[in-house]
């Protein structure tokens, strides 16, 4: 969770020579944006065989031989995963974990930025590692490597049989598993897909697939008692603890909840479900009919649909209103609560809601080739080269804006357009 | 001494053995009116009120003239020894029906559509080979390589048991290599809001990592905003599709345009591959309700003709060899691209030999439609059943071809097999073997 008072809301501009860095280094990789939007930074090259990591215009200490996945925690540090020598580690601020391995990827942060988790492989074998400590277990493959919200507990769908390829009775008796700060369930399944942890870390749910042919979803290593013929991603209520989750059955898809169906009208899709955060409301991403999508709102559609899709379903801070990207032909627009903007645009990114309960919106967009800001479907009348999502001050009075032209790179903090 | 090839009849799999050896009457009929009555609609019933039985259909396909014209193999002899049994008798059919089935419906048809233009009414007996796909699938009796296959999409994302840090260690060791060549080079992972997400098929990472090299060089040279993902949903293949686990086909789809989605780009760049174009731009989409793509999809033959009509790529000297062109099934007469092609073999060489018949009229490699993944137990029957492909390929060679352009990889591979079993001589290459042959690279390439 993001602490933004503490942020420096004054209205105004602070500036960072970013254009001289393409002088300084051999190359400059892209550029990220803390999330207070006080710091600039990107990989760059020192010379043929050594990186570093440039932020606001100072070096990390050490270089490395290769960098990659540059990004900033919530909480505004810098991490990188790094190697030298042929190890591979996660580096927070230029301090590398004390542990390295043959190879590390997926990092993952928790929601107030305090605990990254990454899944790391040594001598062939596969674990987590969070905050530089390994699984005292490891596995022949993970994926669907997942943190806790509060980021205390690590998970990944392992696999705990072997089978060779070939093998085909052995691969369909089930040789995958969920597996929980390195403790695998005691059951496996044909399949294991998208962990999925409770708000309050104690609990995790999956996709499973019982055979070629059964779907369902898992809690704690214990199936639902029902099997479909396919499944998505399951959600948690943050309040009640009900795991949630859309099942496919004689050809339609509905949401159901334990293993019950929660909503009975059946859609031709229906994923990507969000609990508003006092998980008083669900709503999902559906298509209505063949290619027609839309958002459900416990179990009712918005009365207009898109053909092309519809993503990033939004809800704002008190729960009171909805936003979601559609896209209609080669352009995208902003929808809330089923009521779709005006303006068009190339591209958009997620919505961001104001947390005053006022229902305001500000996107980042993209028209005619240039990046630009639009708030309650007003566009913001300059253009960018670049830039980073909006943040609406606590009061929902104030947006900060990072962007950058060629000049370097600008954070701007402004009232509400 | 060469053991004997044995008659596709004679062919054993050990995969579809166990499933038969588990089937039971009653389980087989279950199967099959599950899926005839819960899975087709006024489309299957058109096509089978319909037929006349005229056997038109029987021209358009390899099997059938590269076996001496047996009924058998043609098209609408096809169906009458899977489809239309299953239906007359009501799902009443034994294993050894479904052990044949399964050799026609996965060995036998290549899934390729010409047969849909030859016939006066436009069935789709493709279509129908599908559903019988669908039915051995619920059965459990797919052919074992085929069915491995797909486990391997299931469990990756990708058709190669690629694990998740091989996948982007072998794009950092290729970034590596082409450095050395083109110092400002760079695969750029997970560069949200690029232009296009370049995907490939999981053979590359394992495989044929030059490509990917290669891939890199022509974007570096052409100036693109490009990236590729490091998370699942890089592998734009779909086996999954072929065996009729259509719930496994929307689940890889579904990955792939997230991966799009989540890096916000403008569309999806694919390389040089036949099936997974049919997947992400047809099959694999309409499944999960998009009726279009959600993400464009270029194919890299539309993409290579954007480059070189645009200027942003420029020969530096055209390939010195000349050239006969292959048309892949799906992305020519799936989706048009032949024209483009030809372009694209014109800026390159100066001498192309065509095939004949060619563009949407050309004959299947004789691997598409995931008979190739069916394995070794079937490749001699698979090269044999088409001849007809070995004497427009020894025709196009006798005629001075030097290099058979096969731009799609089940294409590559197939003709490879067919190339090296009759001795024709041909070099096999991808465009992008050539593009990045003959292409101006910056100074200062090494």
């Amino acid at each position: 969770m993001v602490v933004s008072s503490a942020w420096d809301w004054s209205i105004g501009e602070k500036r960072v020579d970013t254009k001289s860095w393409t002088e300084r280094f051999l190359q400059v990789q892209e550029y990220q944006v803390s999330a207070d939007g006080e710091s600039v930074a990107a990989i760059v090259a020192l010379d043929d065989q050594a990186f570093n990591v440039c932020v606001n215009g100072a070096l990390w200490d050490t270089p490395f031989d290769k960098i990659w996945r540059l990004r900033f925690t919530p909480d505004s540090r810098a991490t990188a995963l790094v190697s030298a020598d042929g190890q591979w580690t996660l580096a927070v601020n230029g301090q590398t974990w004390p542990e390295s391995f043959d190879y590390i990827w997926h990092p993952l942060v928790s929601e107030n930025g305090q605990h990254i988790a990454a899944a790391i492989q040594q001598g062939g074998r596969y674990a987590m590692a969070l905050d530089g400590e390994v699984w005292p277990n490891d596995f022949g493959t993970i994926a669907y490597s997942a943190l806790s919200p509060s980021g205390d507990r690590t998970a990944g769908a392992v696999q705990v049989k072997v089978a060779d390829s070939g093998q085909l009775e052995a691969f369909q008796e089930g040789t995958f598993s969920a597996a929980v700060d390195g403790t695998a369930w005691g059951s496996t399944f044909v399949n294991v897909w998208h962990l999925v942890f409770s708000p309050d870390g104690q609990h995790l749910a999956a996709e499973v697939r019982q055979s070629l042919y059964d779907y369902t979803i898992v809690v704690d290593g214990k199936p639902w008692p029902q099997q479909y013929t396919c499944v998505w991603a399951p959600s948690f209520d943050p309040v009640t603890g009900h795991v949630v989750a859309p099942v496919r059955k004689d050809g339609h898809w509905k949401m159901a909840q334990d293993g019950e169906l929660l909503w009975q009208r059946p859609f031709a899709q229906l994923w990507q479900q969000r609990f508003s955060p006092d998980g008083s409301r669900l709503a999902a991403i559906a298509a209505t009919a063949f290619g027609r999508w839309t958002v459900v709102v416990d179990g009712h559609p918005w009365p207009v649909t898109f053909a092309g899709m519809v993503s990033d379903l939004t809800f704002s801070p008190d729960g009171r209103h909805i936003a979601a990207l559609a896209k209609e032909k080669d352009h995208w627009t902003v929808v809330v609560d089923g009521k779709p903007w005006q303006h068009r645009f190339e591209r958009a990114w997620p919505p961001v809601f104001a947390p005053d309960g006022s229902g305001s919106v500000a996107v980042k967009v993209e028209m005619d080739g240039a990046f630009t800001f639009a708030v309650d479907d007003r566009i913001w009348p300059h253009a960018f080269e670049r830039n980073w999502e909006p943040f609406f001050s606590p009061d929902g009075r104030r947006l900060l804006l990072p962007t950058m032209n060629q000049n370097g790179y600008c954070r701007k903090v402004v009232e509400k357009f | 001494m060469n053991e004997r090839h044995k008659e596709p009849s004679e062919i054993m799999d050990d995969g579809v053995e166990a499933a038969l050896s588990r089937l039971t009457p009653e389980k087989i009929q279950a199967v099959i009116n599950s899926v005839l009555k819960g899975e087709t609609g006024a489309r299957f019933k058109a096509y089978m009120d319909t037929c006349i039985h005229c056997g038109l259909c029987s021209e358009a396909c390899q099997f059938f003239l590269s076996r001496d014209r047996d009924p058998h193999y043609s098209p609408v002899g096809k169906v009458k020894q899977t489809v239309w049994p299953m239906v007359k008798n009501k799902g009443r059919v034994d294993t050894d029906f479904i052990r044949r089935a399964v050799r026609i419906a996965h060995t036998e048809c290549n899934l390729c559509k010409r047969c849909v233009a030859f016939c006066p009414f436009g069935i789709d007996i493709a279509y129908l080979m599908t559903v019988v796909r669908r039915i051995i699938h619920k059965l459990g009796a797919t052919p074992l390589y085929l069915q491995d296959t797909a486990h391997s999409h299931a469990s990756t994302m990708n058709q190669m048991w690629v694990k998740e840090d091989e996948w982007i260690d072998t794009l950092q060791w290729q970034e590596d290599e082409a450095r050395a060549e083109i110092p400002s080079l760079r695969i750029p992972l997970d560069k949200e809001g690029a232009e296009i997400m370049y995907s490939v098929i999981a053979p590359e990472p394992k495989f044929q990592a030059q490509l990917i090299y290669q891939a890199a060089a022509i974007m570096h040279v052409a100036g693109v905003d490009w990236t590729m993902p490091s998370d699942i949903g890089w592998d734009n293949s779909d086996m999954a599709m072929f065996t009729g686990d259509y719930e496994i086909m929307g689940r890889i789809k579904r990955t792939h345009f997230e991966a799009a989605t989540r890096l916000r780009v403008k569309k999806i760049v694919m390389g040089e591959c036949g099936h997974a174009f049919r997947s992400v731009y047809d099959t694999g989409n309409r499944w999960l309700g998009w009726a279009q793509p959600p993400v464009p999809i270029v194919h890299a033959i539309a993409f290579y003709y954007d480059l070189l009509k645009t200027g942003k790529l420029r020969i530096a000297r055209k390939y010195s060899h000349p050239v006969t062109l292959h048309d892949p099934c799906n992305v020519v007469r799936g989706g048009g691209l032949h024209e483009k092609a030809r372009y694209v073999v014109h800026q390159l060489c100066d001498n192309l030999i065509e095939m004949h018949p060619n563009r949407e009229h050309n004959y299947c490699c004789g691997a598409g439609g995931g008979v190739i993944n069916c394995g070794p137990p079937y490749k001699n029957a698979r090269v044999a059943g088409n001849r007809v492909k070995a004497e427009q390929l020894f025709d196009a060679k006798s005629r001075g071809a030097h290099t058979l352009i096969a731009p799609c990889h089940n294409c590559h591979s197939g003709l490879h097999d067919i190339v090296h079993h009759h001795g024709i001589d041909l070099e096999i290459k991808f465009f992008s073997d050539i593009i990045y042959e003959c292409m101006e690279k910056p100074d200062g390439s090494e």
